[in-house]
């Protein structure tokens, strides 16, 4: 094979990689807009919160440390512990929870019966909040997140591949980061799980049946309220998982939080009422904006990475406004 | 007991359909326009200027125009920053193409080219509605950016990608450049913003205003009853983009002076303006006034409590910022969804009344 043919399917299977991440921020939108009909902006900033809590209670830092000290005069930082990352695993998902409990009760309760639109803003609102209070317990800077994931390149894969280039040719091989295969293994088997949840549980066809119909969901004795919670819950526990593998690839940081404006692009391919769809349009997101940026980028300056996604998304609303798999939307006076 | 409406006899039609039909009204709106115009000029400083009157001014133009587009005409934008940067960057090519142009001129022009552009990227709206326009918006907000920062021809090819605004005058004052006094730019901007202001009360209270909340209200029972819908929504693209083009020309020529375009137009930049209109009213001209001087205010404070009262460190009086700010939009969208130009009404109409119940 030509260096060349071995380059795009490098680009491609990077892209696919990108796409697995971009995915996995994307399940947490679908969830919630599913159960709750909330298009939630927050769930870029609750991937940073939870992978900044798990940063933070790993290392033992303690939390408003910079506001403490600045108040009181005091020098605290950390209370000089490592915790194993399994605990702080733990610890993270059980803060993610308060968090659900703490949103329902504050901001959702209240935002019964508004348009989406108006739910959408509060979202946007509830995100500043977050960045804010984030930052605020755990201060600003850029963290390194080590949970033991595997990092590099994956030399077995290179010397594998380096083979398959014509003789002669300078091909070192394919390059692809073991974190990336880690990620999509995780997500793999993340929606997996999801799945075999809401098919086989009480709970998950109680959260089915309320993203069905909420009206139905309730006169059958459906707690909306409760499946609101477990919602946001599971949201939390999928922005962390994001969180954790945004935060082991790139360090944890503001910028994780944008990822979240990433995935409204892959969520309008994919339609936002389908899982499936948010992998497929998180996949195609991926593989596009990486072709893209190393086919025609070079003429045009390259960085397309930054606005490839939306205005593919744009190009696709336009013909399909309700996405690959999005149920049809139908409108009445 | 003195704000009544006893007494204050319409004879004329026109005198019934006037902006501020109440006496009391009309007598407040020509005194503040009078402080405005000629008090403040000769009592403001370069740190007012610069801190909160430029930036207040400036923010209103444009929280005016994304009013008139999400506020009556209901379509959600995330492209604001973007369309800043256009009338910033359409404002630049046009002052250093032709240095003879009068700055007001250039100004009004770079309106121009920003209503253009809005509408371009405003053709989606025909198909997609509510949150999925949002996101096509924030196509044009993050292609714009790209778009400026990687084309050299937008700079003029400026090796650090920046571009400063050259000294442009009008009757003798310098407007823009380091040379500008604090007084001659706030009036420039206070001129420029009391016009707009004016047409956008006009314009929404007349035909083509009443075809926007019509398709607000509910696009498809507007089509229904005659409302062209391609026409109301692209010229509320339109309109609206000429509005967010001035202020990004003022924003650059009169306020900073010299932008890089992520730092000054980024997405935080649409989000701050989408509050001001939310926290202000939205669909309310008073309302993108309030909300822009709340949001530019509020920081202001808090950064003079924390930072200069209490001594706390920048970086924790920023985050805490952040928290009021997202804190506010909650509250806002939870105790009065129609914001704080509702608040001013419902007072009002309680002052009305007053002092009897009834």
């Amino acid at each position: 094979m030509s260096p060349e043919i071995l380059y795009t399917a490098e680009v491609i299977l990077n892209g696919l990689m990108a796409g697995v991440m971009y995915a996995l921020v994307a399940l947490g939108f679908v969830l919630i807009f599913k159960a709750s009909g909330i298009f939630n902006y927050a769930q870029g900033v609750m991937a940073l919160f939870a992978a900044m809590t798990l940063v933070g209670i790993q290392n033992g830092q303690v939390p408003f440390s910079h506001l403490i000290n600045a108040v009181f005069g005091t020098q605290l930082h950390h209370f000089g512990w490592h915790l194993p990352a399994i605990v702080a695993i733990l610890l993270t998902v059980v803060v993610m929870i308060i968090f659900a409990i703490l949103v329902e009760r504050l901001v959702l309760k209240h935002l019964v019966n508004q348009e989406p639109i108006i739910l959408f803003m509060a979202t946007i609102g509830l995100a500043y909040f977050m960045e804010g209070f984030g930052d605020l317990m755990w201060g600003s800077e850029i963290k390194v997140l080590d949970v033991g994931l595997p990092k590099g390149a994956s030399l077995a894969l290179e010397e594998y591949t380096v083979g398959w280039a014509t003789e002669g040719s300078q091909y070192y091989g394919m390059y692809v980061d073991k974190l990336d295969m880690v990620a999509a293994l995780v997500a793999i088997a993340l929606v997996i799980t999801l799945s075999l949840f809401s098919q086989y549980t009480k709970t998950g066809r109680a959260l089915r049946a309320v993203a069905d119909d909420h009206q139905a969901a309730l006169s059958v004795g459906i707690s909306l309220r409760k499946i609101w919670v477990i919602t946001w819950c599971i949201a939390g526990v999928v922005a962390m998982v994001a969180g954790v593998m945004w935060g082991s690839k790139s360090g944890v940081q503001f910028s994780l939080s944008l990822i979240a404006l990433k995935a409204l692009p892959v969520l309008i391919l994919g339609g936002f009422t389908s899982i499936p769809g948010a992998i497929i349009g998180g996949l195609i997101i991926g593989v596009g904006e990486k072709l893209f940026e190393y086919s025609i980028g070079p003429m045009i300056g390259g960085a397309t990475e930054n606005w490839f996604a939306y205005v593919l998304a744009l190009f696709f609303l336009v013909f399909r406004p309700q996405g690959l798999f999005g149920d049809k939307i139908i409108e009445r006076v | 007991m003195f704000y009544r409406q006893a007494g204050d006899f319409k004879t004329t039609y026109r005198d019934d359909i006037q902006t501020f039909p109440l006496k009391q009204d009309r007598w407040g709106y020509y005194i503040v326009l009078a402080i405005a115009f000629l008090v403040v000029p000769f009592f403001i400083n370069d740190y007012w200027t610069s801190a909160v009157m430029l930036p207040f001014l400036i923010y209103a133009i444009a929280a005016l125009g994304l009013n008139i587009l999400t506020g009556y005409c209901g379509q959600v934008s995330l492209g604001t920053g973007g369309f800043l940067a256009v009338g910033a960057y359409g404002c630049y090519k046009i002052m250093t193409s032709f240095p003879d142009l009068n700055i007001f001129v250039v100004v009004l022009l770079s309106g121009l080219i920003t209503a253009a552009v809005g509408m371009l990227f405003g053709i989606p709206s025909l198909r997609i509605k509510g949150f999925y326009l949002a996101v096509a918006t924030l196509a044009a907000q993050f292609f714009l950016v790209w778009l400026f920062n990687k084309v050299p021809w937008f700079y003029n090819n400026s090796a650090s990608g920046q571009i400063s605004s050259p000294e442009r005058s009008m009757f003798g004052y310098a407007i823009t450049g380091p040379n500008a006094d604090a007084p001659v730019r706030y009036l420039f901007c206070l001129t420029l913003l009391v016009m707009l202001a004016w047409v956008a009360r006009n314009l929404t209270r007349g035909r083509l205003g009443r075809s926007w909340m019509a398709i607000r209200d509910m696009d498809i029972a507007a089509e229904i009853i005659g409302v062209n819908p391609l026409r109301s929504k692209l010229s509320a693209f339109a309109v609206s983009s000429f509005f967010i083009g001035v202020a990004g020309a003022l924003f650059f020529s009169v306020y900073l002076g010299a932008v890089e375009v992520g730092e000054a137009f980024g997405i935080n930049q649409s989000f701050l303006v989408l509050f001001m209109i939310i926290i202000g009213g939205l669909g309310s001209i008073f309302g993108s006034f309030v909300g822009a001087a709340f949001l530019v205010l509020v920081p202001v404070l808090l950064k003079n409590i924390m930072v200069n009262w209490l001594g706390w460190p920048t970086d924790i009086a920023v985050h805490i910022e952040f928290m009021v700010i997202g804190g506010l939009i909650i509250v806002f969208l939870i105790a009065e969804p129609h914001g704080l130009a509702q608040l001013w009404r419902l007072a009002k109409d309680k002052f009305l009344l007053w002092p009897f119940p009834h």
